[in-house]
């Protein structure tokens, strides 16, 4: 949505002003869940499963109710209504009915007075198991026919398998002079967010439900809370308290929030309960392990031709987000480079583990770092620059991919050239000294999804505006603050329109009792829906306030601008009115003033079955550099720097903007170094706290240097596009492909360890294998065509 | 964590603790196992302590006592009764924020802001002892201090900030 051309210039966006609440968090002051307390508060804690995979035959709360101090003890019978945050894969159980799928899995909660009787009582709860046999692997899912995780699902411990092929796959295959095959793992880890999870409900005498949580969704939340309790959702009310970090891993409805609703319900006293680290490290819904495959046809020129790919997610105990993460690890490969035929096939599979789903790129690093390393791989076996392989090739803005997807802006060949220049990358690659390399890599990632969760035809992101005869101003908005700056987005962009000081502008975030709807702060699409939403407010306050200031100015309605805290005419700049006054005046005339704006993405192009992951308002690129030094008597990688360009759209604030580029830095440096979620044999996570569940340090973080690529989107509000997880994605891949520059050995999985880079300098170094599986039927389209194949899983 | 009896626990498991929390004396009754972290935010309601792990494993609930940071986690409040203890609360002087918070404000250094009153505590340790530091000087202060937003790198170049804008202010 662009502006309506009446300022030359913006105010505060594109401005490196600072966030809102930068003070309040600077002070200690910002009330995160866990530090709201409450008069005759009661503690919770669940008890969890130590088993991968048993049957519950029983729970007995007997023991734990006699002790002092147990107010209440739930079990599975008292919360047996599914629920989940897919409509379609409500598999899940706030506590265990009659099994448990993962070591951590809980099966009651208890309510008492503090959290040691708490914790005391869980060990007076019997419960009764039978214990299976876990499955623990992709292979082992896929395998066992006859041993079932869950039963809904039609084939054994398949939950979705999906195939597509767009354009022509195998002329295209035929058409090309060298055709690439290559295996690639991508290994399973968490977000690791330094606040563990939390919530506090109340049950207040008329029934009405609270809770406050540390969730990027209070929509959804509300929504399960509604379904497994029973209640009406008017009568819930679901506070998001600002989120100490989420990354994805807050997202889902939880059990612990189901939970403490329930027993604030039964006891009829606030009830809080705050995982501890190792429950954190379960409660994930991380990174999806994924074994991939993928074929890539060229010219000889390194033009693309037609690319396969193959995807095998290990998606543990339930579904979560896992039918949008099979999706989104095939739709994005189209996007960045033209790509005339495609083919993806993809499977989530259960296993005895902690479910996993999004986590900042939900499904796209995964084969971004398979398409990126491949294409490193086709560039030195053809002698081309990996660079220039990309950049004869850059899809162009205002295309339609071969899978439906429309590209409107796109800053892809600025990023990759900006990258390359201030890197020095034609001074290093293949030129620096044995044991030092640059890698290169490119992605995308979209700006919100073009769908909500469940299907309705509803806005994505609603905003109320308010302005109080004193000349305040509040704006209203469903979304969730989790670090990420949304509050300040929407401070910012009512400033902006309005001509008033960010300060100056209230903001009431993620109350479903106070604010309209927003779906959540996941899919990168909180700035693009809520900015949009927060300048239609504006512009429906505007016209209020500029009738009546029209008449007091004596100037036409279409000559006056809001600036400086003022409404005043352009042409006539002495003449105007104070913000105060004209909405003292407008109050007079119409009564009390508000105004709301809404947003829903565009409808997009694609309309076969699974085309509705993809689609976004906008597309964000990034290119990165990296370049680092392996020793090869130890394996060990030291990163030297990353260097990295990324398409915003407009840099909303240019500070905030380079700090979501270099959080994604740093996440993805974790991710291809370090992070694991590793189990045992046993089903048990092997390293469930942050001594062992390595992440780096300010030691491990090298000096980033980013550069912001402005694209003015013309769907982005004030041309912005998303920022807080794009840029996570070319930095894993390019670290792989530095390790090949700087060693000579291709490490073809992550996370890049030194014991893998000795193995391969050794040729011990396997490369990942995949399961054989046969895949549905494709669904076959191409862009203009438009017929749904009905496929199943 | 309890085990046994609960009425020792909750009867006879609390002491008088005498605390001086940024320049205040407090007089609170606490558990002789819980610790400081625990009676600062539980008993004392000094909320700007966070807390990642209680095992002493990310810096989060960093506090200085008598100077040191330290992880709040890891020290009973019995142990810190003879100590001048300071926390986020106690930065700012005379509703003036500390110059590192202001510089962490400035430059949006605060994403989701759950590990910045630690990392601001173990910042000023470092400036009290070294008020002119080095790069490499700061990150070795603020490596015990874990943050997944921010990539450091606006936590740093804060700090720097911090640092110019009070060497600047003595001259």
């Amino acid at each position: 949505m662009s502006r309506d051309g009446e300022k030359n210039g913006f105010s505060v966006i594109g401005k490196p002003l600072p966030r809102i609440d930068g003070p309040a968090k600077c002070a200690g002051d910002t009330r995160y869940a866990d530090d709201i307390v409450m008069p005759r508060m009661l503690f919770s804690r669940l008890l969890r499963s130590p088993h991968p995979h048993a049957l519950v035959h029983g729970v007995s709360a007997r023991r734990a109710l006699e002790l002092p101090g147990v107010h209440a003890v739930i079990t599975g019978e008292d919360v047996p209504t599914k629920f989940g945050i897919m409509p379609s894969t409500q598999d899940e159980e706030a506590l265990a009915v009659d099994k448990v799928r993962y070591v951590g899995d809980p099966v009651a909660a208890v309510a008492a007075v503090s959290e040691d009787v708490a914790e005391e009582a869980l060990r007076l709860i019997d419960v009764d198991y039978q214990v299976l046999d876990p499955i623990l692997s992709i292979e082992g899912a896929l395998e066992a026919e006859d041993h079932r995780i869950h039963t809904w699902n039609r084939r054994a411990n398949i939950q979705k398998a999906v195939s597509f092929e767009f354009g022509e796959v195998e002329a295209g295959f035929e058409e090309a002079d060298e055709v690439f095959e290559g295996t690639y793992f991508f290994q399973g880890n968490t977000h690791l967010p330094m606040e563990q999870y939390c919530a506090l409900a109340t049950c207040t005498p008329d029934g009405k439900l609270t809770l406050w949580s540390s969730t990027q969704t209070p929509h959804y939340v509300h929504r399960a809370l509604s379904r497994v309790l029973d209640r009406p959702m008017g009568h819930i009310r679901v506070v998001a308290t600002p989120v100490g970090g989420g990354f994805g891993g807050k997202s889902d409805p939880f059990s612990h929030e189901i939970a403490v609703a329930k027993l604030a319900m039964i006891t009829g006293r606030p009830v809080k309960i705050t995982l501890n680290r190792e429950e954190s490290f379960y409660v994930h819904r991380g990174r999806h392990p994924v074994k991939m495959w993928m074929r890539t046809g060229v010219k000889r020129d390194g033009t693309l031709k037609a690319m396969w790919f193959r995807s095998f997610l290990d998606g543990g105990g339930y579904s979560s987000y896992g039918l949008a993460t099979v999706y989104y690890t095939g739709a994005l490969q189209t996007v960045t480079y033209d790509l005339p035929a495609y083919k993806f096939e993809g499977v989530r599979v259960f296993t005895n583990k902690p479910p996993c789903g999004p986590k900042r790129g939900h499904g796209t690093p995964q084969p971004r770092f398979a398409m990126e390393v491949q294409l490193d791989e086709i560039a030195d076996k053809l002698g081309l620059d990996p660079v220039e392989l990309r950049l004869k090739q850059v899809v162009e803005p205002n295309t339609v991919t071969v899978n439906g997807l429309r590209v409107s802006t796109i800053g892809l060949r600025e990023c990759i050239e900006k990258v390359a220049a201030s890197s020095g990358w034609k001074e290093k690659h293949r030129l620096l000294p044995p044991g030092h390399g640059v890698g290169f890599a490119a992605s995308s990632y979209i700006s919100g999804a073009g769908l909500p969760i469940y299907w309705n035809d509803m806005p994505h992101s609603g905003v109320q505006l308010r302005a109080d005869r004193g000349g305040g101003v509040t704006v209203f908005c469903g979304s969730t603050e989790i670090g990420q700056g949304s509050d300040s987005i929407l401070a910012f962009a009512v400033a902006e329109e309005l001509g008033l000081r960010p300060e100056d502008v209230r903001v009431v975030t993620a109350d479903t009792d106070l604010t309209p709807v927003d779906l959540g702060s996941y899919s990168s699409r909180v700035t693009v829906m809520t900015g949009n939403a927060a300048i239609q407010a504006c512009g429906n306050l505007k016209e209020r306030l500029f009738e009546v200031a029209s008449e007091v100015l004596e100037v036409p309605a279409d000559d006056l601008e809001m600036e400086d805290g003022r409404v005043r005419s352009r042409s006539l700049p002495d003449r105007g009115l104070v913000f105060a006054e004209c909405v003292e005046r407008a109050e007079t005339r119409f009564g009390t003033l508000g105004a709301t704006g809404s947003y829903r993405p565009p409808r997009h192009p694609g309309d076969y079955k699974g085309a509705g992951v993809g689609p976004t308002p906008a597309y964000s690129y990034s290119a990165a550099v990296v370049e680092l030094h392996c020793d090869g008597e130890t394996g060990e990688i030291r990163i030297d720097k990353v260097w990295i360009a990324h398409d915003c759209g407009r840099a909303f604030n240019p500070l905030w903007v380079q700090g979501q580029v270099e959080g994604s830095v740093y996440m993805a440096l974790g991710e291809v170094l370090m992070e694991e979620q590793v189990f045992r044999k046993s089903g048990v996570h092997k390293i469930p706290s942050i001594l062992e569940y390595k992440s780096p340090t300010t030691l491990e973080t090298p000096p980033i240097e980013t550069i912001l690529v402005e694209t003015d989107d013309p769907e982005g509000p004030f041309g912005a596009k998303e920022a807080g997880q794009g840029p996570l994605l070319p930095v894993i891949p390019a670290v792989s492909n530095a390790v090949y520059d700087a060693v000579g050995v291709r490490i073809r999985e992550i996370p890049v360890t030194p014991d893998k880079i000795l193995r391969a300098l050794d040729q011990r170094l396997k490369d990942p294998t995949v399961p054989a599986f046969e895949f549905p039927t494709p669904i076959r389209w191409a862009p203009g065509q438009g017929v749904e194949v009905p496929q199943k899983s | 964590m309890s085990s046994g009896n609960l009425n020792s626990e909750t009867i006879t498991g609390k002491r008088l603790l005498r605390l001086r929390v940024n320049g205040e004396l407090h007089e609170v009754a606490g558990h002789v196992t819980h610790s400081l972290l625990e009676v600062l935010r539980e008993e004392l309601g000094l909320t700007g302590t966070k807390h990642g792990c209680e095992l002493g494993e990310c810096g989060t609930c960093t506090v200085l006592v008598d100077g040191e940071p330290i992880y709040s986690c890891l020290m009973l409040a019995v142990e810190a009764e003879a100590a001048e203890i300071a926390t986020v609360e106690g930065l700012a002087q005379g509703g003036r924020p500390h110059p590192l918070q202001r510089a962490f404000s400035d430059l949006s250094a605060a994403q989701c802001g759950y590990c910045i009153p630690g990392i601001l505590l173990a910042a000023k340790a470092l400036l009290d002892k070294t008020p002119d530091p080095t790069r490499p000087e700061i990150e070795e202060a603020l490596s015990g201090n874990l943050c997944r937003c921010t990539g450091y790198t606006k936590i740093i170049e804060s700090v720097e900030q911090a640092v110019s804008e009070m060497n600047g202010s003595h001259e």
